[in-house]
């Protein structure tokens, strides 16, 4: 079994660059900038500083007036550009997911039981419609298996070549559109309307006309919107006061002022950040149904993981045999590895391994032996040989069962049986007792395997101040045996979809998130109660529709990536923000002493870049900051750097980068450029 | 500057971070409903007026109600005011005979007293009579003072509450400020006052033969009782025209003493009440710590460049650092105390002055006018400077929440839309104001300025500013009792008042319906050093940025100038 995932594009992938650059000149349509209010302000005034260099055209200050409203078109373009690349990246990466969905012919039925099927386009169906699908087709919509049992080819989806089983009722029903039915027959009920399922939504996620706005990045937006006012009024009032001292100050100057001092930076790149959250994630092979639950996978304080699968391997090994004090270990070790001869689970495989490593023993012939199988009614396994009962199964079941055939009342059971039980579980295993007809002969102690690693990861998310919660249905004795091995916070033992569900809403009254993932119908209410619910794909559909993110790969221990792609997200805004407003600084000491020179000659002691000239302070830093919003969009695309750590180490961190970085960067940018135009004699 | 200089102003700052756990302590039991110190005197007399104003003290208000209750008593103030000064002609206790205050002018007053700015375009012992002083003015000075501290109150109700609707109720907490907190002080101290040698007196004024054979009329009046609360509330209106450099008014080194520090003590009370108030006295003593650096930053800069002197003096051979700059301050005060008082009195917004901030150096006088700009949270107003620093607070662990990759939050409360959108109503309405008007001002009424030059610039600027930071304090040369420059000023005091108070009480509302959100490692906590640096960075960069350009063509220039010898 291989899992494949989307191939992580190069950065800059030749074709989604040209793309791109097309797409800046598509999104100059104000329908589409209205939708980022600085980059609208920025192209307004990008044309009002057009017109008035036309209007000026014969007069000798036109080349540099030209060259300001050129530069800032090239500020909303690269704004453009930058969202362009982060929507290219993220259609490459759904298409590749998205399989050979165009074209299947789906056959529809009129119900359940109709023979006769009549083939329809699959972008007819509608949800509840019925199609019948069989050996070689292609699903044609994501949908709920209402009937038969069907062997189904999903690699296309989650790249795992093995073909899965999925079947009417249970919780394996779900369907995904393009997989395709290796063996059998079913009957599928659709659930999502053309260009409403999974990977639909996830395709409007990452394109920006369609994309809703996060609630972090309407805050932020509304912030930036304030900025930018304050400024303008900064700007607006500038003539008036510089009237006082006879100064005027020419229109293309004081809008030049106006689009550095708004931040350009972070507003151009706002979208592309957003986009390339959502780009990550498919990148891990998880599909969000909404922007929104990828930002609230920042917050998560609560992480709800299932112990079997997740915290432990979901199978358990057998460690070894406990006979009863009447009992030699060789006659426990025998007929547990008989009972367990045709048992093909991995708990069934390990009780035969370690009993053929204590012991030399061999398999009678087939024929003496009837196998009873495993049932969750009798919650007991095992063989009769020559009509002689072998049991193995839970503690309960099989001293009932010895109860029963020895006419003995209950609760007799021995004393060393009981104590091998509990020395079981308290060690954090799992108590299997076996019996030969009316005989107790001892425990088979089954161990859960942590899985390697997982420690260490649970250490990794308390960094993150993050509590992990195991979920598991042992007692418990248990429970609490393996939650210190594996270095949980805390536990839920013997847990139900009630009792799960009650704990989210527990947790969420004392203000805290909840993430947690899920697969069964049963956890459907906890996953749409959860602030972050991660229904795997192996799942029941209606674990996927209540779930707001889907794991393609139905890895739990994903979650740990998806808090942290959230946590990027809104670090790489906040981060670009302090970045953008640090740049402001810089802008000043070009700009203000450029307006004011000819007024006031003492202000050149503010010119501490020495720039040549008026001109050329203000051309360069209108160039500096057009040409910082590209230079910023591979880490917009790629985000800030996230590391556990606690939330003052992370300030910290940004605060010495973006925010010093920010102050500094530009002093040293605009002067370079400021040398350049100098030298090729611009200004 | 020298070390009794230096070691005068430790003094004070001293005194103010010694009062503050005092107050703080005292304000937030008084506003919890808890039993202070008067309470068995008072109780019967709160009850009393709640009874004649049918009140309901337990009933709390919605922030909506809150607001309305707040705006209608305001309204109300405005109005009496107005009435009494233009009445006062044919009222009683106006032994000086004065005639009816112009309608311009008693609007102008109006306003600046109900909004606590106090800015005065008039001559008080030329303009008021006794009545307007002691019924309106100083009764202004009592419930605006009041009125801010309700605010703050509210405010950190918000912060405090989780899942409730109410944040208390105004009248009540306008109230027991006036009541418990205000007048008992303001008695105390005025009789200090009065034994230091401050006035208190209903008759008129009194002409005198001095000894160089002048006839001078000294006025006087009930200037003791208005002391006091001028400076406890931050009012800062003097009974006399040149404030609390008039011998009168501030008479002795003590008297001076009391007077910054009760501007200071209510203001930096508030922050320990509020870290009382949400259960943890450090975020209190957090934002103590963002004002404190401010004010150690503006006191430092304020008194050195005083100390410097005037190198214009260098030409007529005085070494100008021997004295310092003493023009326009009182000799008795000297260098160090006058530049104190400068900072102190636009740290918070009282703007009493007892030096003529016109005749400050450039860049001396540019620090008053940058405490002002920053929106008074240097401490503050009473009340207002605690729910303005909230608003910066609101900004700043917005961004340094979404730097640590986590939806932003303070003190369990998550910051989201709806409150980054009220911070930054409140955040413009600055500019708005000072930079907006002052620019309209500046093009319709320029021929109030007296001086050429950037220095011209300035003082139409600080007019607008402190009435925008309702602040009150002038440079002194501006000509502001023009119908244009009346009306405009009062139209700023009310922006920079109540644009600001009602965003602050809607984010008190918001924030009290949500839900506490428990801290954890990823929560970035408020009550560092690192929260300290980063809110003082965040207000400087807001003030910087927004006031660059003007501060530019201002002092900055004067003060370039000035270093190259050209005098305005």
């Amino acid at each position: 079994m291989s899992i494949h995932r989307p191939q992580s594009l190069a950065l800059f992938d030749g074709a989604i660059l040209s793309r791109a650059a097309g797409e800046a000149v598509l999104k100059l349509d104000p329908r589409q900038l209205i939708r980022n209010p600085v980059m609208f302000a920025t192209a307004l005034v990008a044309l009002f500083a057009t017109i008035l260099t036309v209007k000026d055209i014969s007069q000798p200050h036109v080349a540099v007036m030209a060259q300001i409203s050129a530069w800032l078109w090239f500020t909303v373009l690269f704004a453009n550009f930058a969202e362009a690349i982060a929507e290219g990246r993220g259609k490459a990466q759904a298409a590749s997911l998205r399989g050979t969905r165009t074209g299947t012919i789906a056959h529809q039925i009129a119900s359940i039981d109709s023979a006769n099927s009549h083939d329809v386009p699959a972008e007819r169906l509608r949800v509840g419609d019925l199609v019948v699908c069989e050996a070689g087709d292609t699903i044609p919509g994501d949908g709920d298996v209402v009937a038969g049992i069907a062997t189904i080819d999903e690699s296309a989806i989650t790249g795992e070549s093995a073909p899965v089983i999925r079947e009417s009722g249970g919780d394996r029903s779900a369907v995904t559109g393009g997989t395709r039915v290796v063996s059998d027959r079913i009957v599928v009920r659709i659930t999502a309307d053309p260009g409403q399922s999974f990977l639909d939504r996830m395709i409007a996620l990452v394109e920006g006309a369609k994309r809703q706005k996060t609630p972090n990045e309407i805050a932020l937006t509304i912030l930036l919107v304030g900025m930018s006012l304050i400024f303008l009024i900064v700007v607006a009032t500038l003539p008036a006061f510089a009237s006082w001292s006879g100064t005027t100050i020419p229109m293309v100057f004081l809008i030049a002022l106006f689009v550095t001092l708004i931040p350009t930076t972070i507003g151009g790149l706002l979208s592309a950040i957003g986009i390339a959250g959502m780009d990550r994630l498919v990148t891990f092979n998880v599909i969000a149904k909404s922007g929104r639950s990828v930002e609230a996978a920042g917050d998560i304080d609560v992480l709800l993981l299932d112990k079997t699968g997740t915290i432990t391997l979901g199978a358990r090994q057998a460690a070894e045999f406990l006979p009863l004090s009447t009992v030699n270990e060789r006659d426990l070790a025998e007929a547990a590895f008989l009972a367990s001869l045709a048992d093909e689970t991995p708990e069934g495989k390990s009780i035969v391994a370690l009993a053929l490593s204590r012991f030399a023993l061999s398999e009678p012939p087939l024929a003496r032996m009837s196998f009873i199988p495993f049932s969750a009614h009798t919650r007991m396994s095992g063989v009769d040989i020559d009509g002689i009962e072998i049991r193995k199964g839970a503690t309960d079941s099989i001293t009932a069962y010895v109860a029963n055939k020895t006419g003995r009342t209950l609760g007799g059971m021995p004393r060393d049986l009981v104590q091998s039980v509990e020395k079981v579980a308290k060690a954090g295993g799992t108590p299997l007792v076996v019996a030969r007809e009316d005989r107790l002969l001892g425990v088979i102690h089954l161990k859960d395997i942590i899985k390697p690693g997982i420690r260490a990861r649970f250490s990794t998310l308390r960094a993150m101040g993050i509590k992990t919660v195991m979920v598991t249905g042992d007692n418990p004795l248990t429970a609490a045996a393996i939650a210190a091995e594996a270095g949980v916070d805390d536990f839920l033992a013997e847990a139900t979809p009630e009792k799960k569900l009650e704990l989210i809403r527990e947790y969420q009254k004392g203000g805290r998130l909840v993430a947690m993932c899920g697969d069964g119908s049963n956890d459907a209410p906890a996953l749409a109660q959860a602030d972050v619910g991660v229904a795997m794909n192996t799942g029941t559909q209606a674990a996927r529709e209540a779930g707001n993110m889907v794991d393609l790969e139905s890895d739990p221990t994903k979650l740990i990536e998806i808090v942290m792609i959230g946590k990027q997200l809104l670090m790489s805004r906040g981060s670009l923000t302090t970045f953008s407003i640090a740049n402001d600084v810089a802008k000043y000491f070009a700009i203000i002493p450029a307006l004011f020179l000819a007024s006031y000659p003492q202000l050149q002691a503010l010119n501490v870049m020495n720039l040549a000239s008026p001109q050329s302070a203000i051309l360069s830093a209108i160039i500096f900051n057009a040409l910082i919003i590209i230079a910023l969009i591979p880490l917009a695309l790629k985000g800030v750097r996230y590391r556990p750590a606690s939330a003052e180490t992370l300030l910290k961190r940004n605060l010495l980068i973006y925010g010093l970085g920010g102050l500094i960067v530009p002093f040293a940018g605009i002067k370079l450029i400021d040398l350049a135009i100098a030298a090729l004699g611009l200004a | 500057m020298d070390a009794n200089g230096i070691l005068q102003i430790l003094i004070f700052i001293a005194l103010i971070v010694g009062l503050t756990p005092i107050l703080g302590g005292f304000m937030s039991r008084l506003f919890s409903g808890e039993r202070v110190l008067l309470t068995p005197v008072l109780a019967p007399v709160e009850r009393g007026l709640y009874r004649l104003g049918g009140i309901d003290p337990a009933a709390e208000q919605h922030w909506s109600r809150y607001a309305l209750s707040l705006l209608a008593f305001n309204l109300a103030g405005a109005v009496l005011l107005y009435s009494l000064q233009r009445l006062q002609g044919v009222l009683p206790l106006n032994p000086a005979e004065m005639g009816a205050v112009p309608p311009d002018l008693a609007f102008n007053t109006a306003i600046s007293f109900i909004t606590n700015t106090n800015w005065q375009s008039y001559g008080g012992e030329t303009t008021m009579s006794h009545l307007v002083q002691m019924a309106g003015l100083t009764v202004q000075n009592f419930v605006s003072a009041a009125t801010g501290i309700a605010v703050a109150v509210a405010l950190i109700r918000g912060f405090a509450r989780h899942n409730a609707r109410a944040i208390g109720n105004f009248y009540v907490d306008l109230t027991r400020a006036v009541l418990y907190l205000l007048l008992p002080i303001c008695m105390v101290g005025a009789m200090i006052l009065v034994w230091q040698g401050v006035p208190q007196t209903l008759l008129a004024s009194v002409d005198v033969n001095t000894l160089e054979g002048i006839k001078q009329t000294i006025a006087q009046g009930p200037v003791a009782s208005q002391m006091m609360i001028k400076h406890l509330g931050t009012n800062g209106g003097g009974f006399f025209n040149v404030n609390a450099s008039h011998p009168f008014e501030n008479p002795t080194a003590l008297v001076n003493l009391i007077h910054m520090v009760s501007i200071l003590a209510i203001g930096a009370g508030l922050t320990n009440s509020f870290g009382r108030m949400v259960g943890d006295t450090r975020q209190g003593w957090a934002l103590f710590g963002a004002m404190g650096t401010l004010f150690v930053l503006g006191i430092t800069v304020t008194y050195w460049a005083e100390a410097q002197g005037n190198p214009a003096m260098a030409a007529l051979g005085i070494d100008p650092t021997l004295a310092g700059s003493l023009e326009g301050k009182e000799v008795r005060f000297g260098i160090a105390l006058s530049s104190l008082f400068a900072v102190v009195t636009t740290a918070a917004s009282c703007g009493a002055v007892n030096a003529m901030h016109d005749s400050l150096m450039p860049l001396a006088g540019m620090v008053p006018l940058i405490n002002m700009m920053l929106g008074e949270i240097v401490i503050g107003g009473v009340g207002a400077g605690f729910y303005g620093i909230i608003i910066f607070v609101i900004h700043t662990m917005f961004i340094a929440g979404l730097m640590v990759g986590r939806t932003p939050e303070y003190l369990g409360k998550k910051i989201e839309a709806k409150e980054v959108k009220l911070a930054v109503m409140a955040t413009l309405i600055f500019p708005v104001s000072a930079l907006g008007l002052g620019a309209v001002a500046l093009l319709g009424g320029s021929a109030a300025i007296p001086a050429g030059g950037p220095h011209g610039l300035s003082e139409l600027l600080y007019a607008y500013v402190s009435a925008t930071a309702n602040n009150g304090s002038a440079f002194a040369g501006f000509g502001a009792n023009t119908v244009l420059h009346n009306s405009l000023l009062a139209f700023a005091m009310l922006l920079g008042r109540f644009i600001v108070i009602i965003p602050a009480l809607a984010i008190a509302g918001a924030l009290a319906a949500k839900k506490t959100v428990p801290a954890s490692v990823g929560t970035f906590p408020s009550h560092g050093g690192l929260f300290v640096g980063l809110l003082t960075s965040v207000i400087l960069v807001v003030g910087g940025l927004t006031f660059f350009p003007v501060l530019a063509l201002g002092p900055i220039v004067e003060h370039l100038m000035l270093a190259a010898g050209i005098l305005f």
